[in-house]
């Protein structure tokens, strides 16, 4: 099987810093990838690489066989890469139904004369957008929080919401940037459901950061660690828990075991 | 009843009903002599000052840009209606409209010119740099020929009446609401929120930043329009950098994001000046005053990001009424049963 995602020798200098070096992944359709390494490793260098929020210094990225790299963020968005971040990025005040609403942007194409005027095309593309996010919303018992102010969210609300907005954009690879940073255990065990449901109901790959190894060894099928900008190690769950390399940079010092 | 109160079509016939009624109102208190003659001439200055305070809100308060250029963009469209009324011979109802689209479409264009660059910049930055085009701008047409340099330019037509601002405040109003509520507005509003969500969400962010700031310079340059066919004469000296501040105050004031808060401000503070010339020199420490208290009490403006909707106004009203008929009918079901 090709995979949706293939990125080769990725790479980036910031200054005289290599942040990150040949950098190689093939992330195969409905695949549930980690991505792992101590602070400052360069993990989400990855992800603002993929996305083009840094232009790579050199590399290629194909997304489902089209050449992504170079474009600009909101381009590779329509090929089919969406996000979230570390540090929750909603639009805060702005309701819940509206956040979503933004990521389906590009699912809409009456233009500004027809917006204005307030022809059919208008009324038929909104009802539908309105439609498609109740739906994205209900699949994440999120339905009656529609009207709600992103900002007025618990957390976990607004983690969720995240991953909502970024399902929107329509994504075959869809990037979660430590999902369950700040969780308690049992807000973590749900969001271990709630990545596979993601996984089987929207027919996504998954790759994703994570320093929680619950949920890294738990629901990822393969894992990459990095150390100063370079892939230390790949492999399943089982082969990274015994790597010496991995174990002596990263998991010896985590796990204290 | 509620129904019908809530549907689209009968809260656009609502809305248009009440902006053809305001209409009536105000053109009878004119005829009427209620308002007298003074008073009625002063409904001009506010009709502009509401388009310029209300464009000024697209880049301001939705699109979350501070631009200090907005005069800039009124001398411009000022100008290109005034030297285009001048050089044709139309009949007024047709002349003036044509003179204000064709000036609105040429401080679009510099819109465009000036937030391609400016736009890469962010808050103070941005500021600055609008503030120096605005600037350039002014003395451009200080030291053209055809703008008359610092003489003016003298005897454009006198064409400006209350019906006309009145019909281009409506219409500057009703396309900044309806553009505000679909997927460009929330694309604008996505930028003010977290530019960089909005563009992992697929917004192309410098795109819709252009386009909401060359709307707003395009309304503001049917204002410069207005303006000119109002005092029949164009001085560079009053688009300077004060100017901008002014219409930036009215926007804060009535609160960043708010069109009605805008609409409110810029009645209030276009009469307000007038109203005090009775204390003469203390007028502007009042003036000033002001803005410091609504400043300190209310930091987000008079009305912060909201917004009036008739139809929810009328609709809260009912359902208020229907609440105490409910309550009352409820207690006399309990002492039946």
């Amino acid at each position: 099987m090709t995979p949706v995602l293939n990125v080769s020798n990725l790479g980036i200098n910031f200054g005289g810093l290599q942040a990150l070096d040949d950098f190689n992944i093939q992330v195969k359709n409905r695949e549930i990838v980690g991505l792992i390494g101590p602070n400052g490793a360069g993990k989400t260098t990855v992800f603002n690489l993929l996305t083009n929020v840094y232009p790579p210094s050199r590399g290629g990225i194909t997304l489902t066989g089209q050449n992504t790299l170079g474009k600009a963020t909101h381009e590779i968005t329509k090929y089919g890469i969406a996000r979230t971040f570390q540090n929750i990025r909603l639009f805060k005040s702005l309701s819940v139904i509206d956040n979503v609403k933004i990521a389906l942007h590009n699912s809409m194409n009456y233009s500004l004369l027809q917006a204005v005027l307030r022809l059919p095309s208008y009324w038929k593309q909104e009802a539908a957008a309105t439609e498609v996010c109740m739906k994205l919303l209900a699949v994440f018992n999120m339905e009656e929080l529609a009207d709600a102010t992103a900002a007025s969210l618990p957390y976990g609300a607004q983690r969720r919401l995240e991953i909502v907005r970024a399902l929107a954009t329509n994504p075959k690879v869809l990037l979660l940037d430590e999902p369950a940073a700040g969780m308690n255990p049992s807000e973590t065990a749900e969001l271990m459901h709630t990545i596979h449901d993601v996984r089987d109901k929207f027919d996504v790959a998954i790759v994703l950061i994570e320093h929680d190894m619950s949920i890294v060894m738990g629901i990822c099928e393969r894992i990459l660690v990095l150390n100063y900008g370079l892939i230390i190690a790949q492999g399943t769950p089982e082969e990274i828990r015994n790597n010496i390399l991995v174990v002596e940079a990263y998991l010896g010092q985590q796990r204290g075991e | 009843m509620p129904k019908l109160l809530k549907s689209t079509p009968f809260r656009y016939a609502l809305n248009a009903t009440a902006a053809v009624g305001l209409y009536a109102v105000i053109m009878a208190l004119i005829n009427t002599g209620i308002l007298n003659r003074y008073q009625a001439l002063m409904l001009i200055p506010i009709g502009f000052n509401i388009i310029l305070a209300v464009s000024l809100n697209l880049t301001a308060g939705f699109l979350g840009q501070l631009p200090l250029g907005h005069a800039g963009f009124m001398s411009v469209g000022g100008y290109a209606a005034a030297l285009f009324s001048m050089s044709v011979n139309l009949p007024t109802n047709i002349e003036l409209p044509l003179a204000l689209v064709i000036g609105g479409l040429v401080a679009a264009a510099f819109g465009v010119l000036i937030g391609l660059p400016a736009l890469r910049l962010k808050g103070d930055y941005l500021a600055i740099i609008t503030l120096g085009f605005g600037e350039i701008i002014r003395v451009i047409i200080l030291n053209l020929k055809f703008t008359g340099g610092a003489y003016g330019l003298k005897g454009i037509g006198r064409q400006t009446t209350v019906t006309w601002v009145y019909i281009f405040v409506i219409i500057t109003l009703y396309v900044i609401s309806t553009l505000i509520k679909s997927r460009h507005g929330r694309a604008i509003l996505s930028i003010r929120e977290d530019e960089i969500a909005a563009e992992a969400s697929g917004i192309p962010t410098t795109y819709y930043k252009v386009l909401a700031f060359s709307i707003s310079a395009g309304f503001a340059g049917i204002a410069g329009g207005l303006y000119a066919h109002y005092l029949s004469i164009l001085d560079p000296s009053t688009f300077g950098f004060m100017r901008s501040v002014e219409i930036l105050v009215i926007v804060v004031l009535g609160g960043l994001g708010s069109l009605f808060g805008s609409v409110i401000s810029a009645v209030v503070l276009t009469i307000l000046p007038e109203m005090l010339r009775g204390f003469a020199e203390y007028r502007m420490v009042i003036y000033s005053l002001l803005l410091v208290v609504v400043m300190i009490f209310k930091p987000s403006g008079l009305c912060g990001r909201y917004e009036f909707s008739l139809g929810d106004t009328i609709d809260n009203f009912f359902s208020m009424i229907r609440g105490s008929l409910i309550k009352k009918g409820g207690g006399s079901d309990d002492a039946s049963a």
